[in-house]
């Protein structure tokens, strides 16, 4: 049965912190253990200055590198599904992260976090 | 007998550890490769924080050395060699001493900016290094770029050369940022109408007054500071120089057209010197520089006894740790010919 | 621009490439894209220099873009690649030629995944041999068919009709080199001039006359991108990627664009028609568009053969105004006159850009 709701003229204003307890950090560990090298970025933005796929969309590979590692795993599937795959960043990253195996491995994990709710799944 | 020392290197760790150790009493021969002593510093004509100028400051120093200091200019050490309880040191031109202790001052070489291909440098004429910007500063003529024009527009590269595992080089050089915020403030002196940029991964200003001169550089000159680091440089039709980075704070790759890029060139252990250390068989460490006996209880020492390091030989440092390493090399060398 | 900067940089990216005797595997798509490229790639080997050049009929796609989509995955692409390794073998060779940018790139992955990890050569080797009874040896030399014509670009100029100047002004033409990715970008060492200033093309333009224009993104990808193009829904991005290449050149005013992989010509030819249509821009003067060609091509216009049997009638811009502009004769009446003769009729015609029917 659906409730009943009261229109006051106002609402209740959500929280838009990043609530890291809340969030889903098995995605950061599972992308972790497959490619140890996702703990090595600075966030310095070489990559996504350099990748064409940012050129045109809101896609940075700088910045889902840090979604995962925050938990905020919320829709990151449709991002990370703009890259091409094409490796040029891996040619520019000063900490040698190994961005195209990341990616991969992130978009894995994303897909079986979608399929079973868990990103332990073997593809 | 009056104990005998060996400087290798006369930059100003090595003037400045000669000077203290003559003082202290001992013998002294300082061995430079070049014709003059002084080092990088020859080069460079302002220090930061202050803007002091590079060459007063060599000047001041030289003043401090006694008389009794043999200066060996134009030797290039090719060999070191510990015999019982002492070394020969000798050069290439035949030159040779017999010393109690050896002191490595032997400096850094400045990165070679060619190494980052897609930087342009030596391809693309408005794209120069901190190295040459300081020439240029030195030399007093107009502040012009390579077309002769007043730049509208000029950037600053931060870590070029370092912080770079493509290129080999993970360390920090350390004064590069404050460098490159010296250097921009000059830059707006010279010509107060151009925009300046810098563009950094972190600004590490950790000496003191470097945070202030950081704020001034904001407050007095308006210099724009933007977080993400090079990708690629290339030149349009008109000479200036398209930088391409991420603006990382904004989350949007940005493009923009300067009129001079100066890429902050990092400080590297250079391979000759290397050559030298494998022959005393000193281990250097990962980052390539001189490892210290303890790097907090005695970071003059090495592993082996009566060899000592001074300055950038031992890492990145600013030209006053230099001075303070110098005088506590010297200290350290007196300590163990007690 | 300092070109001894460039120089140096071209020192230390040079290769060694075979003198005679190649095994050359076509592309998958480049004979429906520009079909008279591979021909006279050929042709030229052949009867101009001489060599010795085996045109391989069996071989098949090297599953690049499936490996690239990432529908393929390594292992197949590795035994398929060996597969082709073992009909150079059993034709006698050692020196392989790739007509395909994408196919040297994953010829070279393999074979440095092979030397660096050994096991999984012999494991490709049994895949193999189970699957087909075939065994091989690794090439000798491992070469991009524009590498050949690279190391080759004098002779071909000397033995050229024509060269990349305008005829009334004998001033040089402008050209723009563009490079597919794979050929140096993810092996610097493998390409001539290295990734960030591949020298194989401009080479070839400086032999034959003309003039190399270095534009602002000249790095950039053409498009194709593999991803951008077969997924519908992205190809606005590949629309996008060219279109940046062409408002960025566009002040050099250039001559022609060249290039030496099997998507960027036509991507960088089909979509100035695209975008003709779409924003009424077109790049060249007078509604032209800036014509776009294979190497091969460019080297069969200097030689003097016929532009139609060559297939210059399949590009979208139009060839005409730069043929003029040489000084190489055509017929415009037989532009779209079949191999017997035969006419093939005329392809419609576009809205803005600039169409030569006869
Ligand atoms: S691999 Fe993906 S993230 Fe990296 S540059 Fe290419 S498109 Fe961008
Ligand atoms: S280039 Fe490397 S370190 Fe920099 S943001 Fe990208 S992945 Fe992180
Ligand atoms: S001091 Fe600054 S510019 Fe120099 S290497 Fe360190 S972070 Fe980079």
């Amino acid at each position: 049965m659906e409730k009943k709701v009261k229109n006051f003229g106002y609402s209740v204003t959500r929280d838009r912190q990043i609530d890291f307890d809340a969030n889903n950090h098995d995605v950061g560990k599972i992308v972790a253990l497959a490619e140890p090298t996702l703990h090595l970025c600075i966030s310095c933005g070489t990559c996504s200055a350099t990748c064409t796929a940012s050129q045109f969309t809101e896609f940075s590979l700088r910045q889902v590198i840090l979604l995962v590692r925050r938990g905020e795993t919320k829709g990151l599937l449709k991002e990370v599904s703009k890259c091409m795959l094409c490796g040029k960043c891996q040619l520019v990253c000063p900490r040698n992260v190994s961005t195209r195996n990341l990616i991969i491995q992130i978009s894995r994990a994303l897909c079986n976090h979608e399929v079973s709710g868990s990103a332990m799944l073997k593809p | 007998m009056q104990k005998h020392i060996v400087v290798i290197g006369a930059g100003p760790a090595g003037l400045e550890s000669s000077a203290n150790l003559s003082n202290l009493g001992f013998r002294v021969t300082l061995v430079e490769k070049e014709e003059v002593t002084g080092g990088h510093l020859n080069k460079w004509h302002a220090l930061f924080p202050s803007l002091a100028s590079g060459k007063h400051t060599i000047e001041a120093i030289v003043k401090g050395l006694n008389p009794g200091i043999k200066i060996q200019t134009a030797t290039k050490v090719t060999g070191i060699e510990a015999v019982n309880d002492y070394f020969t040191v000798s050069g290439h031109n035949g030159w040779q001493e017999k010393a109690d202790a050896v002191v490595l001052t032997t400096g850094f070489q400045l990165f070679d900016s060619h190494r980052k291909e897609e930087y342009g440098y030596g391809i693309y004429e408005n794209v120069i290094t901190s190295a040459d910007l300081e020439k240029q500063f030195a030399s007093g003529k107009e502040f012009v770029n390579r077309q002769g024009k007043k730049p509208e527009r000029v950037g600053f590269v931060h870590c070029v050369g370092s912080r770079d595992e493509k290129v080999n080089n993970l360390h920090c050089s350390k004064v590069c940022c404050i460098t490159a915020v010296k250097q921009a403030i000059e830059v707006k002196q010279m010509i107060p109408e151009a925009d300046v940029f810098c563009f950094y991964m972190d600004l590490r200003m950790f000496g003191r007054h470097y945070e202030e001169l950081y704020k001034q550089a904001q407050e007095k000159y308006n210099i724009q500071f933007i977080r993400g680091r090079l990708s690629e440089s290339t030149e349009d039709k008109d000479g200036n120089i398209i930088v391409k980075v991420e603006d990382t704070l904004l989350g949007k790759p940005l493009r923009i057209k300067v009129g001079l890029l100066v890429l902050m060139a990092g400080m590297e252990f250079p391979p000759a010197t290397k050559a030298l250390t494998n022959m005393l068989g000193l281990k250097n460490v990962s980052d390539g520089f001189i490892q210290p006996l303890d790097e907090v209880l005695h970071s003059n020492l090495t592993e082996i006894p009566g060899v000592f390091i001074a300055g950038t030989c031992s890492g990145p440092k600013s030209v006053s740790d230099t001075m303070a390493d110098a005088r506590s090399a010297a200290l350290a060398v007196a300590e163990y010919l007690k | 621009m300092k070109l001894e900067g460039k120089r140096l940089i071209w020192q230390e990216y040079q290769k060694e490439i075979a003198d005679d005797h190649y095994f050359y595997a076509r592309s998958c798509i480049r004979q429906t894209f520009f079909p008279g490229a591979e021909a006279v790639f050929v042709k030229i080997m052949k009867d101009e220099l001489g060599k010795d050049i085996h045109d391989e009929q069996h071989h098949t796609s090297c599953t690049g873009i499936g490996y690239h989509a990432d529908v393929v995955p390594f292992d197949t692409t590795m035994t398929v690649i060996a597969r082709q390794f073992a009909l150079m073998t059993e034709a006698g060779y050692e020196n392989y030629a790739a007509s395909c940018v994408t196919s040297f790139g994953l010829y070279t992955e393999v074979l440095e995944t092979w030397h660096h990890f050994p096991e999984k050569e012999a494991q490709v080797r049994e895949f193999l041999y189970k699957a087909t009874g075939r065994e091989f040896n690794k090439p000798k030399n491992l070469a991009h068919a524009s590498d050949i014509v690279y190391k080759f670009r004098h002779q071909i100029a000397a033995k050229a009709k024509y060269k990349l100047i305008d005829k009334n002004t004998g001033e040089p033409l402008k050209v723009v080199e563009h490079i597919g990715c794979h050929y140096s970008k993810m092996f610097p060492h493998k390409g001539i001039g290295g990734a960030e200033y591949p020298y194989v093309l401009s080479g070839m333009i400086e032999a034959w006359g003309g003039e190399v224009i270095d534009y602002p993104e000249r790095r950039h990808c053409c498009g194709f991108g593999f991803r951008q193009y077969i997924v519908q829904a992205n190809r606005g991005f590949s629309l996008s990627c060219s279109k940046k290449k062409f408002d960025s050149m566009e002040p050099y005013q250039p001559d022609m664009i060249i290039t030496n992989c099997p998507g960027c010509p036509m991507f960088l030819d089909r979509w100035q028609y695209a975008l003709s249509e779409m924003e009424g821009k077109t790049y060249g003067k007078n509604n032209n568009g800036i014509p776009v060609f294979t190497y091969e091509e460019v080297a069969g216009m200097i030689m003097g053969y016929d532009p139609w049997k060559i297939g210059l009638q399949l590009h979208q811009v139009s060839a005409e105004p730069l043929l003029d502009k040489i000084g190489i004769p055509y017929d415009p009446l037989s532009k779209f006159k079949g191999k017997n003769g035969e006419d093939l009729g005329i392809p419609e015609t576009p809205n803005y850009l600039k169409f030569y029917a006869d």
